[in-house]
């Protein structure tokens, strides 16, 4: 019998499995289809880096399709919803496309439209968000028009892709300036509805400390409720005022519409219950999760989805041949956090242990945790060649593996 | 760590001042957390808003973000705020006797 597994998104996750499970099963084992709604496969990494000249758009956008290995399917047309009583999923064009197993690997949108005032007056004029394309590009002009004054970055509400980017683009937005010339008069403020800069104690010590040294204000615990462009200001619920002349709005992040569609399948959020280790979905035992669709405790990060990888092309083998699960994805994340002047630090860390200081992968490795490195820099940038030639054909990582390396931490005094 | 007495009943609360057991609580726990958190009296839409944190707590292991809980709970994030002006999450998670919000990273 030939088993039908059926992928929704062809982005990191979906490619990732899509390609991962043709090694496991050839044509005759499995048809794998891969269902997109376009065929531009953005490297999301680099939207950081477009709004400083440090890359271009056309530099981190290739086809989809050209990404998946030979005998995958690839159908173009946005989803409509996925049935689960019938393993149906449902097009737009009214094509049903049948299942064994599905794969959600559809990620996470933003949704300026949900902050008041956020898509109104001085959108894509002094109001930009880099978690887009569009966005990214429209700020680099911005950015290379703006010649002093205030510039916020504002992180709107968690959860959101890539829990750092918001904090590099801050650091990258100071050697910009002055590589400029003109940092004495830019006014960078960090606002962040966390009590920190980070989510992590030992983590968030250091980063508070790197926005202090680059003379970043810091404002925590500010819950954006409205955008006024107009005016140059973001307003708190509970009243507060942050004022600016330019502003890169991390806005609300939502998992896929036609999650919402589908009658017992996601959350509030429309992110996808599923159980911590085995990636298997609440909704059914047939239909799985990768990536930032799910709603996992876990960072919403290309390096997540990579490890998340790993464990699911084996599930999906488990589950197809009648065994039980393995449980053991552990919630490993490990990420660059560019802090600009050609330096990055290094985090690695799970569900249970938060970034530490300390060396990567174990106590040789060569690259700093949590402190800032010209290495780790390099690391950031060759990543993006790993990203298409190793980490999408599903090829494993030489020295990374799914399990967080617990040697070369070191823990803080209790 | 520190113990505080309600009609009689000697409640622990951790070093942020949220229950050390949710299942201590009592509508009187209630009563008297809100004050120390300068909220008195509570209204029925406080009261909604404590009863629906129980209920998804104990469904799901953890009280709901502000943003959820302006999506399902009948009550504007707006509103949470007028109601819970220090933030709606923690306040109200506070009064209603479960564990701080969980951090998402």
């Amino acid at each position: 019998m030939t088993h039908k597994i059926v992928i929704l998104g062809g982005g990191t996750g979906g490619t990732i499995m899509a390609n991962r499970l043709r090694r496991v099963y050839d044509p005759t084992e499995a048809e794998i289809t891969v269902i997109d709604e376009n065929d531009s496969h953005v490297y999301q990494p680099g939207l950081l880096f477009v709004p400083f000249g440090l890359t271009h758009p056309e530099d981190i956008v290739r086809p989809r399709q050209r990404q998946l290995h030979d005998d995958i399917t690839f159908t173009l047309c946005p989803i409509d919803r996925v049935d689960k009583s019938a393993n149906e999923v449902h097009l737009n064009d009214g094509a049903v496309v049948p299942y064994d197993v599905l794969i959600i690997a559809t990620g996470a949108t933003v949704l300026p439209d949900e902050t008041e005032g956020l898509t109104g007056p001085g959108w894509m004029e002094k109001v930009f968000t880099f978690y887009t394309l569009p966005g990214a590009a429209a700020l680099e002009g911005a950015l290379a028009r703006f010649d002093g004054g205030r510039l916020v970055v504002n992180v709107v509400d968690m959860p959101i892709k890539c829990p750092v980017a918001p904090l590099e683009f801050a650091f990258l937005a100071d050697w910009y300036f002055h590589d400029r010339g003109i940092r004495d008069d830019v006014e960078i403020t960090y606002v962040t509805p966390l009590d920190g800069a980070f989510t992590k104690p030992v983590a968030a010590q250091t980063l508070g400390g790197l926005l202090t040294e680059k003379g970043i204000e810091l404002v925590t615990e500010f819950n954006t409720g409205e955008v006024d462009g107009a005016a140059g200001k973001l307003i708190s619920y509970d009243g507060r005022e942050v004022p600016f002349d330019l502003a890169a709005v991390i806005p609300l992040h939502g998992g896929s519409e036609y999650v919402g569609r589908s009658p017992e399948l996601g959350d509030e959020l429309n992110f996808v219950p599923a159980d911590n280790a085995t990636l298997q979905s609440e909704a059914a035992p047939n239909i799985f999760v990768i990536g930032d669709a799910s709603n996992l405790p876990a960072s919403k990060a290309g390096s997540v989805t990579h490890f998340e990888g790993e464990v699911l092309t084996e599930n999906v083998r488990r589950f197809l041949a009648g065994q039980e699960l393995d449980a053991s994805y552990d919630g490993h994340a490990n990420c660059f956090i560019e802090t600009g002047f050609k330096k990055a630090l290094l985090i690695d860390f799970n569900y249970e242990t938060e970034p530490l200081p300390g060396h990567f992968p174990g106590s040789a490795g060569p690259m700093p945790l949590l402190k800032e490195s010209r290495l780790n820099h390099l690391g950031k940038l060759m990543f993006q060649w790993f990203y298409w030639h190793a980490l999408l054909p599903g090829r494993d990582m030489p020295g990374i593996k799914a399990d967080m390396p617990a040697g070369g931490k070191h823990r803080p005094e209790a | 760590m520190s113990t505080m007495t309600i009609a009689g009943n000697d409640i622990e609360l951790n070093d942020e001042g949220f229950l050390v057991d949710p299942n201590q609580w009592t509508e009187e726990v209630a009563v008297e957390l809100a004050k120390e958190n300068d909220i008195d009296p509570l209204t029925d839409q406080h009261w909604q808003v404590i009863n629906f944190m129980r209920k998804e707590y104990f469904e799901k292991g953890t009280g709901p973000t502000v943003r959820v809980l302006g999506k399902v709970s009948g009550v504007s994030v707006k509103e949470l705020y007028q109601l819970f002006p220090k933030g709606p999450a923690k306040i109200a998670a506070k009064i209603a006797g479960i564990p701080k919000p969980r951090g998402c990273i």
